[in-house]
């Protein structure tokens, strides 16, 4: 009896805990990201990623001066075309 | 009110907490509204608050010897030392079932605040497999009989049972919470791969944000792999760190998978591929992970480390075969979604090289797991029930572990996407070479060449090493010719700039140090069993040992009794150590008998001398069975039977009864104790002969330090890169991204 007590009194406290972000006028997570960009934003770091391992693998020798430079540029094209469908996810907004 | 009263109701109200977060974020998933996803996610932390509070509550009552509480008295007792009493919480099956629950309620509550302005579509569902996972141990806790660990004892008992005496051992005090903490670390990329599967968010952004929990569960795993290693090196007195147990097995099965996981998400993350591979594997390690969990917890496969028949078996096998078909159900439905944007451009690439070791590693786990279960399998089909031993895992586990040490030197050599013939050889020549000159020294100088399979180990690792080795150098080289700071500092920057090659790179480092010394030392170990007298030598290997002289002695507190012995280690003639191993008998029960001593549990203290070459160990069990002293144990039980026993019992239900009992009892403790003073000084006069085991292992100490540097790598791997930091690199990224634009 006693225990369900206390149960009933911290499932109470629980309940107003729980229960902030519904109540008229919360802030509720407005600096929430929207999936298309994080997505976008995914890709990006990907590729950033990649055009950072390809620097270090042409450092390393794993990749010739032409080899690298064919790879770069291409993996440049794609960052730049996630980078202008970011923009134009922005100015949509 | 009673703070155990209080604990209880707090487990209570986390069970709801968790079920109000798993209908909240289901109903703010459907609804797309974040406010019931925000409420869900307050659920979560009011969990992790209320099972800390739990966690609190009983580590008091172990502090303070709380009798009432059946988990005190059953896994502690005044006398257990204090460490031993703050972890003694998980020795048991309510302790261990809460440490789950806890640990998962923390986890979850630093996933959903990293991702609380993120993910918006697949938070909700993560939440909600979360939250279901927290009302699955919270529930069992509540209702599986057996496992509530706040249930109470009436009448309370004067003294506790005490804590098992083979988990009395710092390494054991440690070594659950790691494993339990890499099982449930497991369920949060694994949440998140359910939650993007629902939402269809199949990008990399899931991975993004839970790799460092895989990561994280990768570590706590690994270091609680070795701790249990070194527990069964130095106390089991079997003289090994690795007995192909179903316990052991059900650690390392996930950790293989995961580890496949963690290299394949950098193929997705990079180039796209392998996402119903990754969804997949992920859903498998957390699979495996309560697979672990079933195993110590139902009793079902015979284990030294397992818990026995308990409650929660069935539930745990229910939840394990609910993962596994929802989520193959949900990958099935999402197989459209899951379409690889690339494919392998050369096998000459690192990709594919991750690729052939994850395969390898999944082939290990396979073969592991067909080991572990072949008693179940083989009673299925045959109806008799036999078991596999070790040198049927060590059959078909080395060659696949041989692969695997090769294919991770060939990796790092490699560049993403393809690498020209030319560029490898230049990069392949100096490792193979150096490879080479190891094989011909280990077969000119060594007997390696009569054990093979270590033999090409060493080769390969060899050939790793010196690649790894490369790529550090390299790397230094190439930022000092950039900034001219000088060697160290070079490497250092290079190796904080690029934390994940890097960190992975000395995992693998430690990883191939383990395994050199896991074949050096199972293929070359010098081992004897020998039955000895004081005065009497025998030589292994190198070493000559002397068993000096024998030592007894009881340990009231514990209610333990040792037989111990002074052994002297000679090299050439040279005395290197004095050594002292014992063995440790616990009183089973308090029915005054000498017999109870060994009939409980025992415990062995090894003796060890090593170093970085070499291990001399030693553990020794005096032969009870010799009929002298059968005997003796027989008559001397006989006799306190006699002494103490009335015709007839007085009833304890009474006054006069109760008194009398208590007499019978301290008599039969005296009678007790005089017989085990006899048989302590025949063991001192060397009536008793020992057994000893004696095991020279080479280079066995490298498993352990080969295993805290791969820990150390994942750290460094799994280390957080400063936000500000990264987006200035992005920012430089994009300036020169543009200026490029305007090029072009």
């Amino acid at each position: 009896m006693e225990v369900a007590l206390i149960a009933l009194f911290v499932i109470a406290a629980v309940a107003l805990f729980v229960s902030i972000p519904l109540r008229p006028g919360a802030e509720s997570s407005k600096r929430i990201e929207d999936p298309e960009g994080a997505e976008l934003e995914a890709r990006k770091e990907s590729k950033y990623r990649e055009i950072r391992d390809a620097e270090l693998d042409r450092e390393q020798g794993k990749l010739s001066q032409a080899d690298w430079a064919r790879a770069d540029a291409e993996l440049r094209r794609e960052a730049i075309e996630i980078l202008r469908e970011i923009d134009a996810l922005e100015e949509r907004k | 009110m009673s703070s155990i009263d209080a604990g209880f109701a707090c487990l209570i109200a986390a069970f709801v907490a968790f079920a109000y977060g798993a209908a909240a974020s289901i109903w703010g998933g459907r609804n797309a509204d974040r406010r019931w996803v925000d409420s869900a996610r307050r659920g979560v932390y009011a969990a992790a608050i209320l099972l800390t509070l739990c966690v609190v509550v009983l580590e008091a009552a172990f502090l303070r010897s709380d009798f009432s509480v059946a988990l005190v008295a059953d896994h502690s007792s005044t006398t257990t030392p204090t460490l031993y009493k703050m972890t003694a919480l998980w020795g048991s099956q309510g302790g261990s079932i809460l440490l789950w629950a806890w640990v998962l309620s923390i986890a979850s509550s630093g996933v959903l605040f990293a991702t609380r302005h993120k993910h918006r579509e697949v938070v909700p569902w993560a939440t909600a497999v979360l939250c279901g996972l927290g009302i699955f141990f919270t529930g069992l806790m509540l209702l599986a009989g057996g496992a509530n660990p706040f249930d109470r004892l009436s009448p309370v008992p004067a003294e506790g049972l005490g804590l098992n005496p083979l988990l009395r051992h710092p390494a054991m005090a440690i070594h659950p919470p790691m494993l339990y903490s890499g099982y449930v670390l497991f369920s949060i990329p694994f949440a998140f791969a359910i939650g993007a599967l629902v939402a269809r968010r199949l990008d990399t952004s899931w991975i993004r944000s839970t790799r460092r929990f895989g990561l994280l569960a990768w570590i706590f795993l690994s270091v609680g792999i070795l701790l249990g290693a070194g527990w069964s090196y130095v106390e089991l007195g079997w003289g090994g760190y690795w007995g192909w147990d179903p316990v052991e097995n059900a650690s390392l099965m996930p950790w293989l998978v995961g580890t496949a996981f963690l290299h394949s998400i950098m193929v997705q993350e990079r180039r796209g591929m392998l996402k119903v591979w990754n969804v997949s594997l992920i859903c498998v390690t957390f699979a495996l992970s309560l697979l672990g969990t079933f195993l110590v917890r139902s009793g079902i496969l015979q284990s030294i480390h397992a818990f026995g028949e308990s409650t929660v078996g069935t539930p745990l096998l229910v939840l394990i075969a609910l993962v596994l078909a929802g989520s193959t159900a949900l990958i099935i439905s999402r197989l459209g979604d899951l379409r690889a944007e690339r494919r392998v451009e050369s096998m000459a690439s690192r990709e594919a090289v991750f690729l052939v070791n994850n395969v390898l590693l999944i082939g290990l786990a396979f073969i592991i797991f067909y080991g572990t279960f072949f008693p179940l399998i083989a009673e299925a089909v045959t109806g008799e029930r036999s078991t596999l031993a070790a040198p049927w895992f060590d059959r078909y586990v080395t060659p696949l572990a041989i692969l695997v040490v090769l294919f991770t030197g060939i990796g790092p050599l490699l560049a993403w996407r393809q690498i020209s013939a030319g560029r490898a050889l230049r990069l392949f020549g100096p490792p193979v070479a150096f490879a080479a000159v190891v094989l011909v020294a280990l077969i000119a100088f060594t007997d390696s060449a009569s054990e093979p399979g270590a033999l090409i180990m060493f080769t390969f690792a060899a050939f790793a090493l010196a690649g790894l080795l490369g790529e550090f150098v390299r790397g230094a080289t190439a930022q000092n010719a950039l900034t001219g700071d000088g060697w160290a500092l070079s490497l250092g920057r290079v190796v904080v700039r690029n934390r994940r090659r890097y960190g992975g790179y000395t995992v693998h480092v430690g990883i191939i140090l383990a395994f050199v010394s896991i074949a050096a030392s199972s293929s070359f170990q010098n081992t004897d069993d020998v039955r000895m007298l004081p005065g009497d030598s025998t030589t292994v290997g190198d070493y000559e040992l002397t068993y000096v002289r024998p030592e007894a002695y009881r340990d009231f507190d514990e209610d333990r009794l040792t037989f111990g012995s002074v052994v002297e280690v000679r090299r050439d003639g040279e005395l290197v150590e004095t050594l002292t191993p014992s063995r440790n008998y616990y009183s089973s029960s308090s029915t005054g008998t000498v017999r109870s001593f060994f009939e409980g549990e025992a415990t062995s203290e090894v003796g060890r001398s090593g170093g970085a070459a070499e291990d001399f160990w030693t553990a020794m069990r005096p032969d009870l069975t010799e009929p002298a002293i059968e005997n003796f144990i027989a008559t001397a039980d006989r006799r306190i039977d006699e002494a103490t026993i009335p015709e007839v019992l007085p009833d304890p239900e009474t006054p006069g009864g109760a008194e009398a009992m208590r007499g019978i009892a301290e008599a039969r403790s005296e009678f007790q104790g005089l017989a085990i003073t006899n048989l302590e000084e025949r063991f001192e006069n060397g009536e008793i002969p020992v057994d000893f085991r004696i095991n020279v292992n080479p280079l066995v100490i490298w498993i352990w330090v080969g295993g805290a540097i791969g820990v150390i790598g994942g750290l460094i791997a799994a280390w957080p890169t400063a936000s500000a930091k990264r987006r200035r690199v992005s920012d430089v990224y994009a300036a020169r991204l543009a200026k490029d634009l305007g090029r072009a």
